[in-house]
C-alpha cells in the first residue's frame, strides 16, 4: 500500500485548497494538495465574474467600505450568515486582493476619464477621477451597494486560478491530479488523513497528515439541472458527513442562477445585468422592474431566480423543447462591450447555443448553481466533530453566506477564506503532534478495497448507478428547486429513502479496472444520495422562507423560530439525517432586518433577544 | 436532425491485461443541439459504463476534454455534432501519455512544463498589506490576460511538429507562458533570465514555423505573434550574448 505522510492534506486543489495550502507552505511545513483534474481545471476557474471587495477606487465605488461589504453580505444572506465570520471576510477582502495582484493576477485597472455604463438598458455616464488611474477597479454585481467587484476580463476565476498554481509551483507544493479521497481515516475523535483513489491506476492509496483540509467545492451535481462542473459531485462533504460526527450545515440552503443557458445550463456571468443587460419575457418585454422596482435586474440572485419562476408561472415564458425559459438581451451593450468585458459570454452563446449576441436574445432559466452549505466548520475554519479536520470554500459552512450568497463573494471567500483559515491551520500545526493508528488505518483501507470488489463482483445487487444517480437528481429538481413545499417535500424524501436503500444494491456494468468513471461514480452515490436526503429534510423542517429557501406554504421570514443554522448528520447505520440546530450567528452587528428587495413579511424576533444579542462597534 | 451518428472510437485501457489497442464503433441518434460532451456521456451511460474520456466544465473553460475529432485537436465539449459528418472518429491526444481510451495525462506534462518555465512572478520585492497596490496600466493587464487566457488542453501540442519529434520541446503552450511574463512588469526577469530557459532546439528556436498550434488552439490564443515576438527578441538577446554585451 502507497503511504504518503505530511503535515497537511488538502483534498481539492481549487482556488480555497490551494490558498489554503500556500499559507502553510510559507510557515514551512510540508503539503500535499490533490485533487481529481489538474488543478487549473478545478470549477474555480469556471467563475468569471468577479471577487467582491471594498478597495473603493472606481468611481462607483466610490465611499465604499467594508461595513459596506459587511452589510450587503448579510443582507444578502437574509440574516443567516455568522456575523463575525462575514466582518472578517469583508475586512480581509481588500488585503486579499492586492496580495494577489503582488502575486501576479492581472486585475483590470482604473482607466481615467469619462466613460459610459448601462443600468436596467438605459446609458449613463461616469468619469473616473485620474489619480485613481492604475488601480484595481471593480464592476457592478447584483445585491451590492456600491461597484465592489473585481475582475480580469470574464476570466477571473482562471486568471487568479493560474496565480495561485503558479505561487504552489513556486512554492513547490506537490500537487497531485487524478487523486480522488474515498473516506476520511479518523477514530471518531480525530482525522488522520484519507484513503484515495488512484484515478489512473484505479489503485487505492493512503495519505496521512496531522492536518486534513476538504476543499472539494459544491455539489450541484445532485441537481440534473446545474451550472456546476461535473466534478462539483459533493464528494468531499460526504465522506466528511459519513464519519457520523462532522454535520452539514444548513443542508437546504441551495443557490439557483438566474441564468443558465437553456438547454445545457451553462452559466452566463451575472456581469451581463451588472453591466446593464436585461430580462425579456415571451413578448420581449423587460419584468423584473414591476416585482423589483428599486432593484430590477441587480437584486440578489435567490429574488431574481423567484421573480423569473414568478413570471414564467404566469404563463409569460418561452415555451421551447427543454422546457420553459426567458430571455437575455445584451444586445445594446455593444459589439466593443459584448467582445472584450464579456468575451467567455460570447463564446459560450456561439459554441453552445450558435447565437450572436451582439443580435440575438439569450435563452435563459433558473438553475441550480451555489452551495451555501456545507461542512459546518467554527470560524477558524476547524470542521464540528473532528480534530485535525478542516474545510473552506464552497464545501464549507463557515458560514458568510447564510441562506443566499453575492455575486462575487463566493470566488472572493475562495481566497479570503483560504487564507484566514491557512493562518488558523498553521497555528493548528505549530502547537500539534500526533500519532497515527495502524489499526484505524488498515480497517478502513480493507473496508474500502471491500466496497470496490463487491461493487465490481456484483455482489450487492445490479442496479445501475447511472440509472439510479439520475433518480436522485430527478428527485431534486421535482421536489427541492427554488420553490418547495410540504406535499413535494415528502414525495422526494420518500423516493429519495427508495433511492437510498438502491444506492446500496448497485453493480458494476463494466470491470472496473484503472481509470475507471462507472465505479468512482457508484463509490461515491451512496454519500450522495445521504446529502440529498439532508437537503430534502433540511427544507422540510424549516417552515419559512429565507434568501434561497422559498417555501410557498411559509413565505415569510420567520425570525422568531428560525434564526438558526441547521446541522444535518448521519449517525452510522441511519437511514435519515439527525437534524439539530445552533444560532446563526454568536451575535449581532447588524440586528435583523428589512433587506430592502425580495419583499415577503417577517416574523419578527423577540426583541429583547435580540438587543441582548446586538454589540456596537 | 434524425441522423444516426457513427462514432469509431479508440480502446485501451493500460490497467486492464485483457485490453489491447483497437478502434470501436457505436451509433447514437443525434439530438438537437448535441455536443460530444452529450454524445460521449450517452454512450458510456447507455452502451459502455467502461468507455474513459475527460469532461469537467463542459463549458469550454476548462481544458479537459481535448481530443483528436476527425483527425483534429479540438475540445470536444465545444464541438456540435451537427457540424461534423455522420462518421464521427475520436481518438486521444498524442504526445501525451494514455490514461485509457480518450483520456491522456495532460496535468504531469504542464506540472513540468512551470517548473521548466519558472511560470511565476520573480520578484525581491515583499508584499506590505498595509500598502496600496502598485500601479499597472489597464492595456498592460489586459494583455497579460489575453496570453494568461491558455486552458491548458494540450491541443496545440498535441498538433505540433516538432513536438511530435522531440519530446523534450516545450511546445506553444510553455512558451506562450513565457511571453506571459515577458510582458508582465512586475516580474524582474531579464532577457538574459529567459534566454536560460528557451533560447535553445528545445524551446523557442526548435520551433519550425509550422504553426498548427496556431490554427487549432481552441482559445483563438495569438500564439503566431508570440513565437515570432519571442524568436525575435532571444535571436538579438544572443547576438548581444555573442557580442559580449
Amino acid at each position: 500500500m502507497y503511504t504518503h505522510t505530511s503535515d497537511l492534506l488538502v483534498i481539492g486543489a481549487g482556488l480555497a485548497g490551494e490558498r489554503v495550502a500556500v499559507e502553510s507552505a510559507l510557515a514551512g511545513f510540508d503539503v500535499v494538495c490533490l485533487s481529481i483534474v489538474p488543478a487549473r481545471r478545478s470549477h474555480s476557474s469556471a467563475a468569471q465574474g468577479g471577487m467582491q471587495a471594498a478597495i473603493g477606487n472606481c468611481a462607483m465605488g466610490e465611499g465604499d467600505n467594508t461595513d459596506v461589504h459587511f452589510m450587503d453580505t448579510v443582507k444578502g444572506s437574509d440574516w443567516g450568515c455568522d456575523q463575525e465570520v462575514a466582518r472578517m471576510f469583508a475586512d480581509t477582502a481588500p488585503i486579499e486582493m492586492r496580495r494577489l495582484a503582488h502575486w501576479g493576477v492581472p486585475w483590470n485597472r482604473v482607466v481615467p476619464g469619462k466613460s459610459f455604463y448601462f443600468k436596467g438598458g438605459e446609458k449613463f455616464e461616469k468619469f473616473e477621477k485620474p489619480e485613481k488611474e492604475g488601480l484595481i477597479t471593480a464592476r457592478s454585481f447584483g445585491g451590492t451597494a456600491k461597484w465592489r467587484t473585481c475582475y480580469t476580463s470574464d476570466g477571473t476565476g482562471h486568471a487568479v486560478m493560474c496565480t495561485m498554481d503558479n505561487k504552489c509551483a513556486e512554492l513547490g507544493i506537490t500537487v497531485l491530479d487524478r487523486k480522488e479521497a474515498i473516506s476520511l481515516i479518523h477514530d471518531g475523535e480525530k482525522c488522520m488523513g484519507a484513503v484515495v483513489r488512484c484515478l489512473r491506476t484505479g489503485k487505492l492509496e493512503v495519505y496521512l497528515a496531522k492536518a486534513t483540509a476538504i476543499c472539494t467545492g459544491g455539489y450541484g451535481r445532485l441537481y440534473s439541472a446545474t451550472t456546476n462542473a461535473v466534478i462539483c459531485d459533493g464528494a468531499g462533504n460526504a465522506i466528511a458527513q459519513e464519519t457520523g460526527v462532522v454535520p452539514i450545515g444548513n443542508p437546504e440552503s441551495i443557490q439557483f442562477h438566474p441564468t443558465g443557458i437553456v438547454p445545457t445550463d451553462i452559466l452566463v456571468t451575472e456581469g451581463c445585468r451588472g453591466d446593464g443587460g436585461t430580462l425579456l419575457d415571451v413578448h420581449e418585454e423587460r419584468f423584473m422592474h414591476i416585482y423589483e422596482p428599486e432593484k430590477a435586474e441587480l437584486a440578489s440572485r435567490d429574488v431574481v431566480a423567484r421573480r423569473m419562476t414568478e413570471h414564467m408561472r404566469a404563463g409569460h415564458g418561452v415555451k421551447s423543447a427543454y422546457g420553459e425559459h426567458l430571455w437575455l438581451d445584451i444586445r445594446h451593450l455593444g459589439d466593443q462591450h459584448i467582445s472584450t468585458k464579456l468575451r467567455e459570454v460570447d463564446e459560450i452563446c456561439k459554441n453552445f447555443l450558435g447565437v450572436d449576441a451582439r443580435t440575438q436574445l439569450i435563452p435563459v432559466r433558473p438553475t441550480q448553481h451555489y452551495t451555501m452549505s456545507g461542512i459546518r466548520t467554527d470560524k477558524t475554519g476547524a470542521a464540528y466533530g473532528l480534530k485535525g479536520l478542516y474545510s473552506a470554500g464552497e464545501s464549507a459552512c463557515w458560514d458568510m453566506h447564510g441562506f443566499n450568497r453575492l455575486g462575487g463573494n463566493s470566488l472572493a471567500e475562495t481566497v479570503v477564506a483560504g487564507g484566514i483559515i491557512g493562518k488558523c491551520i498553521v497555528e493548528y500545526l505549530q502547537g500539534t503532534e500526533t500519532t497515527y493508528s495502524t489499526a484505524v488505518i488498515n480497517s478502513e483501507v480493507k473496508r474500502q478495497q471491500q466496497r470496490i470488489d463487491d461493487l465490481i463482483a456484483g455482489r450487492l445487487g445490479k442496479e445501475n448507478v447511472y440509472k439510479v444517480r439520475a433518480e436522485m437528481q430527478e428527485a431534486l429538481m421535482t421536489g427541492c428547486f427554488v420553490f418547495r413545499n410540504e406535499k413535494d417535500l415528502l414525495t422526494c424524501i420518500e423516493t429519495l429513502q427508495g433511492i437510498y436503500e438502491r444506492s446500496g444494491r448497485i453493480g458494476l456494468v463494466s470491470n472496473g479496472l484503472g481509470a475507471n468513471h462507472e465505479l468512482g461514480a457508484a463509490l461515491k452515490l451512496r454519500g450522495q444520495v445521504r446529502l440529498a436526503l439532508g437537503i430534502a429534510a433540511g427544507a422540510l423542517a424549516r417552515k419559512e422562507s429565507r434568501g434561497s429557501h422559498n417555501r410557498e406554504d411559509f413565505p415569510a421570514r420567520d425570525d422568531r423560530n428560525w434564526l438558526n443554522r441547521t446541522l444535518a448528520y448521519w449517525p452510522e447505520n441511519a437511514d435519515m439525517p439527525v437534524l439539530k440546530y445552533e444560532d446563526a450567528t454568536p451575535h449581532f452587528e447588524i440586528p435583523p432586518g428589512d433587506r430592502g428587495y425580495g419583499g415577503g413579511t417577517i416574523i419578527q424576533a423577540d426583541p429583547e433577544l435580540i438587543a441582548a444579542k446586538t454589540i456596537k462597534r | 436532425m434524425g441522423r444516426t451518428l457513427k462514432f469509431d472510437i479508440f480502446r485501451y485501457n493500460p490497467e486492464d491485461p485483457a485490453s489491447t489497442p483497437h478502434m470501436q464503433a457505436f451509433t447514437l441518434e443525434e439530438t438537437e443541439n448535441m455536443t460530444l460532451f452529450i454524445a460521449l456521456n450517452r454512450l458510456r451511460e447507455e452502451q459502455d459504463p467502461g468507455l474513459i474520456f475527460d469532461f469537467c466544465c463542459r463549458a469550454g473553460i476548462c481544458g479537459s476534454c481535448g481530443m483528436v475529432v476527425n483527425g483534429r485537436p479540438r475540445l470536444a465539449c465545444q464541438t456540435k455534432t451537427k457540424d461534423l459528418p455522420e462518421t464521427i472518429t475520436l481518438l486521444p491526444l498524442p504526445v501525451f501519455k494514455l490514461v485509457g481510451d480518450l483520456s491522456v495525462d495532460t496535468g504531469v506534462w504542464f506540472r513540468e512544463m512551470y517548473q521548466a518555465t519558472e511560470s511565476w512572478i520573480h520578484t525581491n520585492k515583499q508584499f506590505d498589506p498595509a500598502q496600496e497596490e502598485e500601479r499597472m496600466d489597464n492595456a498592460v493587464a489586459e494583455q497579460i490576460y489575453e496570453l494568461e487566457r491558455c486552458v491548458e488542453c494540450g491541443c496545440c501540442i498535441a498538433a505540433c511538429g516538432t513536438a511530435r519529434m522531440r519530446d523534450d520541446f516545450l511546445g506553444a503552450a510553455a512558451l506562450n507562458r513565457v511571453a506571459r511574463f515577458v510582458i508582465d512588469p512586475r516580474d524582474q526577469r531579464t532577457d538574459k533570465d529567459y534566454f536560460e530557459i528557451i533560447g535553445n532546439d528545445y524551446g523557442i528556436f526548435g520551433c519550425m514555423g509550422l504553426l498548427a498550434c496556431e490554427d487549432i488552439c481552441p482559445k483563438n490564443l495569438p500564439l503566431q505573434n508570440q513565437l515570432g515576438f519571442l524568436r525575435r527578441k532571444m535571436g538579438i538577446t544572443a547576438i548581444k550574448q555573442f557580442l559580449g554585451k
